[in-house]
């Protein structure tokens, strides 16, 4: 369609500005021709292009844009508001999300610096995960699609590539042709594989990749051969560009842009736990190299390459929870041995199943245990000791390929510190005391681990100490002298 | 308009009925059975006097190869599929067998083309099990004027085949509960699944309701007491693979 003029009607809609005229469709803001409020949002109103000239593609692409849109939820996609009908009168009509994209971003500052990068990565790998989440792949992740919004949070655009696992795939092709952007696109895309969440987390990687260096890991090929080339090579190490990159970057960078999806981050949740604790990240040689894969492994990839192909994969949902976060707040004081190995079976259960899973573990003291002044409060040394003592609670549960963390959160309100930890890291399943003993008064007063499960965003996993402990009297007494970890009858109360 | 599409319904009444009470709570408007009221379950009575009475207000039947033959059965046992066949002759009464025998192979219903088997030749009882069978259903749909939409069973599992971006048909398997849009600027083939005998490893009943306002359609599976339909067949005498089959949904 051409471009339409503001003051144009449109099906209970008023055109006001285009705001976007891009090659598959034009995009203005809209308001309601009855003059009523509206959603409480700005909206926009996407009008594909379809003239004769245009191709099949960017019917289908704009149908299957309309129904991803009319299912997706939360704050890392444009809200829906209505859809015209495809063959009267097609247009989407969304919310107006105020930001730049990342393609601005880009275009604005050449250089940005290693906190804005982690920064970008976190948000982008948040908005994936909650993608993934409800069953859609984005499968055209590139910066002019990344929205970064004035709070910092990313929102994604534009879904007429997307995969919905539930629905049947419009852009899928009997004969496996790529389709996505060629500079973005993953390997298995190139073969014609729509659906792995770790496309997108391969995308991320590309975004990375442009934004410690200025350019592409792998061009922009305009030929098969070209994009087929991401099958077996590796980009440029970033550090040879830009020596002073740090090697934990370049590793996080890196994975996400493994061939094999199975070698990168097998969720947007990992992916960002990396970029938020970038001390935690165990640097190999893929993050210290800085000279280019020699010509004989490229050869013999390519070898391999050549007759690659791809399983299908699981619903996204599916796949990504079998690699959770588990968290497990770890009580420091007023707690009885017990508890804390109880505790730890509960945790070495959870993660027992799930190869692939990281572990946090956390501890949240008062504010008040450090001080600025005093050297033996300070807050390096508070939180050391501390970390000291969740690594050694932790140690029995460390196994090859394992990733733990150990965290040391400062807040008065400890039920809301785990929470916040929780929600911002995406964590999949909490594991924390139940506090046996004050089964009673919780009925009445909502203890820590109460308020924690009410708000939780996850599964929790409240755990009772086993009973025929109580009887191993001698194992607990042994312990107390060592000051953190109390022999206190009672853990009801436990600040952790 | 919301429509209830059930199908092989092999003589369980249990299934059908969780089917028939999971559908009305979900307001749906019509119901049409796909074929195959009869044949391996123990109640193929009750089964046809109960839809005989839907017919009256307005719910459409169409035959099944079961239903063929349970009006005439085999002389001799073929195979499996037909040894209950004769059981199934003498439980029926003499009208039940005549509007039995009646009923169409295929039935149009608007843009919708109603069919047990495959619209290529339906009295064949082709199945329609790959993209291959299943084009070759919806280009000969093309004798109905006007349909966009095939549904039929027979194959006892669920799936939609829809053309992607290329001519072929894609196959795809639905996920329960969750509406699929199914547009009518596209053709559309689905087999429902079955009411009666699951075979997917899962015992709970299969069936697909579509709505015409909003063009989309739903599978759904619903659990029935499939051991008291079991244990009817036991005491019946009929063969026990057909009891174990629907404790297993295999």
């Amino acid at each position: 369609m051409k471009l339409l003029e503001p003051g144009t009607a449109l099906d209970g809609f008023i055109i006001e500005e285009c705001i976007h005229s891009g090659g598959m469709a034009h995009i203005y803001q809209v308001r309601y021709a009855d003059g009523s409020a509206g959603p409480g949002f700005p909206m926009a109103m996407k009008i594909p292009r379809m003239t004769a000239g245009d191709g099949a593609e960017n019917i289908v692409s704009f149908e299957v844009e309309s129904q991803i849109m009319q299912v997706l939820t939360g704050n890392h996609v444009p809200r829906f508001v209505a859809v015209g009908d495809l063959s009267r009168v097609p247009y989407l009509v969304m919310e107006y999300v105020n930001g730049r994209t990342l393609q601005h971003w880009l275009d604005a500052e050449m250089e940005p610096s290693v906190g804005e990068i982690i920064h970008l990565g976190v948000a982008m790998a948040h908005a994936v995960h909650a993608l993934h989440q409800q069953n859609t792949v984005h499968l055209d992740l590139k910066p002019a699609n990344v929205l970064i919004r004035e709070d910092g949070r990313a929102v994604l655009l534009d879904f007429g590539l997307s995969s919905h696992a539930h629905y049947p795939d419009l852009l899928a092709e009997q004969l496996r042709k790529a389709v996505g952007s060629p500079a973005w696109i993953a390997p298995e895309q190139v073969v014609g594989v729509r659906g792995d969440p770790r496309s997108d987390i391969f995308a991320i990687g590309v975004m990375l990749y442009q934004l410690c260096t200025g350019e592409l890991p792998f061009g922009e090929p305009q030929t098969a051969a070209g994009m087929r080339q991401r099958l077996w090579m590796d980009p440029t190490p970033p550090r040879k560009l830009k020596p002073d990159l740090p090697p934990w970057l370049q590793e996080v960078v890196l994975r996400c842009l493994e061939p094999e999806a199975a070698l990168r981050y097998p969720s947007g949740a990992h992916l960002a736990f990396d970029l938020a604790n970038p001390e935690h990240i165990r640097v190999t040689e893929r993050g210290n190299k800085v000279t280019g894969t020699k010509f004989r492994v490229h050869f013999k990839r390519w070898i391999k390459a050549a007759g690659m192909h791809y399983q299908p994969s699981p619903l996204p949902s599916q796949q990504i929870d079998e690699v959770p976060i588990v968290m497990v707040a770890v009580p420091h004081n007023d707690v009885t041995d017990a508890t804390l190995y109880s505790l730890r079976q509960a945790v070495a259960r959870s993660l027992g199943t799930r190869p692939g899973a990281r572990l946090a573990c956390v501890t949240v003291i008062s504010p008040s245990q450090t001080s600025a002044s005093e050297e033996s409060k300070s807050e390096s040394t508070v939180h050391r000791r501390y970390l000291t003592s969740l690594r050694q609670w932790a140690q029995p549960l460390d196994q090859p390929g394992q990733q733990t963390s150990f965290h040391v959160l400062e807040s008065g309100d400890v039920a809301e510190a785990l929470l916040d930890y929780a929600r911002g890291n995406n964590v999949s399943v909490i594991v924390m005391g139940a506090a046996t003993h004050g089964l009673k008064t919780q009925r009445f007063i909502a203890t820590v681990p109460i308020k924690v499960a009410m708000d939780a965003p996850c599964t929790i996993i409240l755990v009772k100490q086993s009973v025929p402990f109580q009887h191993l009297g001698g194992l607990s007494s042994s312990s107390s002298a060592s000051g953190e970890y109390s022999d206190s009858a009672s853990d009801r109360d436990a600040p952790f | 308009m919301r429509l209830a599409l059930m199908s092989d319904i092999h003589g369980n009444i249990q299934a059908l009925d969780a089917c028939l009470s999971h559908a009305r709570a979900q307001k749906v408007q019509r119901f049409a059975f796909l074929g195959d009221l009869v044949g391996y379950g123990a109640n193929p009575v009750e089964v046809v006097e109960r839809i005989m009475l839907m017919t009256e207000e307005g719910a459409t039947v169409i035959q099944g190869n079961h239903d063929e033959m349970a009006v005439k059965p085999p002389a001799n046992i073929q195979h499996l599929g037909s040894s209950t066949a004769d059981w199934t002759h003498r439980q029926l009464s003499e009208s039940q067998r005549a509007w039995l025998g009646a009923l169409p192979l295929s039935v149009q219903l608007d843009n919708i083309l109603l069919v047990h088997a495959s619209a290529d030749g339906p009295e064949l009882w082709r199945y329609i099990y790959d993209e291959r069978a299943a084009t070759a259903s919806l280009d000969a749909s093309a004798k109905w004027p006007g349909v966009r939409y095939v549904f039929g069973g027979h194959v006892h599992e669920q799936s939609l085949y829809y053309r992607g971006s290329t001519l072929g048909l894609m196959k795809f398997t639905p996920q329960p509960g969750v509406a699929v849009p199914v547009p009518t600027h596209r053709q559309w083939l689905s087999t429902v699944g079955s009411v009666g005998q699951p075979r997917d490893g899962k015992p709970e009943a299969m069936y697909a309701l579509l709505d015409t306002d909003r063009w989309q359609l739903t599978f759904h599976r619903v659990a029935y007491d499939h051991s008291a339909a079991a244990w009817a067949i036991r005491a019946a005498g009929l063969p026990e693979f057909f009891a174990e089959r629907l404790e297993k949904g295999r």
